[in-house]
């Protein structure tokens, strides 16, 4: 999706993701499309693999949040695949489980160092 | 030597499929898996999933719908190659193909159909900067012969059913048993988790939690890891193996060595047939790309069925192909 596409969309809001390299991208997100953040960085070609589709059985969209949003809390699913990730820390999220909605507006997310 | 006309690649959904489309028109198949069960990702990944977008199920579970397509294409009497790695391809004088795998099955065919989704499962690897040089020296990322393991000392990291199953296992076996696990809780059957807590209690095993490993030293061969502890810092611990369980994660493998265009980990193919640079070799499902390519199992379908009409002609080229409903012939096996 381009970001004209997504600009034409109402119920927008930001986000910061920092990839891997520690480069910031600006992304505007709609929270009317049923969107979690995996499939929003998939949107604008980062490099999040989103393997599985974004059931949280792979972890390849594991992200840290670094601003200081309040999540809602992980469910066992997430929590489950984490166990199976590295470099978990406390702020640690899959990013598929992270859905996008309007209190997110200005969310900081880093992308986690991708692993075996 | 396997002969057969068609190679399949990857037992997922769509190469099981792809038996039955290649049955119609009388080609019969080889199918060669990684996973020692068909149903690729359905199967390993989510067979307890439902998927709602297979035509004509409003709702199926992942698991079912590997049974009836096992059940569909058994009139053709498929053949499996089941764990084991399709290692390498080559072309032969005769102009077909051969596989290897890499336990040493070799099969022959004019056609090769590669259905491999995501790749070949491997077991995830802790990100240790050293421990490829451990790899069979105290570090094993599958528990091949537990045997290996008597008297000695293990630490086990993860927390799922493998490392729970193994860990309740290998405290009758090991001398010393450690269970390395980053939460408090675990996931897993209950009935395991209450055994490892039990084992734990009684001190027959050592349950390190809110922990994981680290690093590796040794020389030559494995002595200790180093667990850290996420309040209480670093300490290393003295053993003889470590046994990583983190699940499985699929790569592309040698599949990337096939001489095929690859982009992004998928391969390149043309959709008037699916077919890839290298003529006779089709790529179908999730591992293939093209423009407008979208990842879904009805889709790896479509581009079976259109498959198997080029293979045909390859593999018969003087005789005509002729298209028939099976509302008119029926299935006709062999």
């Amino acid at each position: 999706m381009s970001k004209n596409q997504l600009n034409s969309m109402k119920e927008l809001i930001n986000i910061t993701v920092i990839d891997r390299k520690g480069e910031k991208h600006s992304l505007e997100a709609p929270t009317d499309m049923n969107m979690n953040l995996m499939e929003v960085c998939k949107a604008y070609e980062l490099p999040v693999e989103g393997t599985c589709g974004g059931m949280a059985l792979c972890s390849t969209c594991h992200c840290y949040v670094e601003s200081d949003h309040e999540l809602p809390e992980a469910s066992d699913a997430e929590e489950d695949m984490m166990d199976q990730a590295f470099f978990v820390e406390s702020n640690s999220r899959l990013g598929c489980q992270v859905r996008i909605v309007e209190d997110l507006d200005g969310l900081v997310v880093k992308l986690a160092p991708e692993a075996g | 030597m396997i002969k057969t006309d068609i190679i399949i690649v990857g037992a997922g959904p769509v190469g099981l499929f792809t038996v039955f489309e290649a049955g119609l028109l009388k080609l019969r198949c080889h199918l060669v898996d990684s996973l020692p069960i068909v149903g690729g990702q359905l199967a390993e990944i989510y067979p307890k999933k439902p998927i709602y977008d297979i035509p004509g199920y409003p709702s199926v579970l992942a698991g079912e719908l590997v049974d009836n397509l096992m059940k569909q294409i058994e009139p053709f009497n498929p053949e499996f190659t089941l764990g084991e790695r399709a290692e390498k391809l080559e072309r032969l004088e005769n102009n077909h193909f051969q596989l290897t795998t890499n336990k040493g099955t070799v099969l022959e065919a004019p056609v090769v159909a590669i259905a491999g989704g995501l790749g070949c499962f491997e077991p995830r690897k802790p990100p240790i900067s050293n421990i490829a040089d451990f790899e069979d020296k105290g570090v094993e990322y599958i528990i091949r012969d537990p045997e290996l393991y008597r008297d000695k000392r293990v630490v086990i990291a993860g927390g799922g059913d493998s490392a729970l199953d193994w860990t309740i296992f290998l405290a009758e076996v090991a001398s010393e048993v450690t269970l390395v696990h980053r939460r408090t809780q675990f996931r897993g059957a209950l009935d395991s988790v209450e055994k490892v807590m039990a084992l734990s209690e009684s001190g027959k095993i050592k349950l390190l939690t809110e922990s994981q490993v680290v690093g590796l030293t040794g020389n030559g061969h494995l002595d200790a890891v180093k667990i850290k502890h996420s309040k209480e810092g670093e300490k290393e611990k003295e053993t003889d193996h470590f046994i990583p369980l983190f699940g499985l994660s699929p790569k592309l493998g040698p599949i990337g060595e096939w001489g095929l265009n690859i982009t992004k980990n998928a391969i390149e193919v043309d959709t008037l047939d699916y077919q890839t640079n290298v003529p006779g070799i089709f790529a179908i499902g999730d591992i293939n790309t093209y423009e407008g390519k979208l990842k879904l199992i009805l889709c790896g379908f479509h581009e079976a069925t259109l498959m198997c009409q080029s293979a045909f002609k390859i593999i018969n080229p003087d005789k005509k192909l002729s298209f028939k409903y099976t509302t008119v012939t029926g299935v006709d096996g062999f």
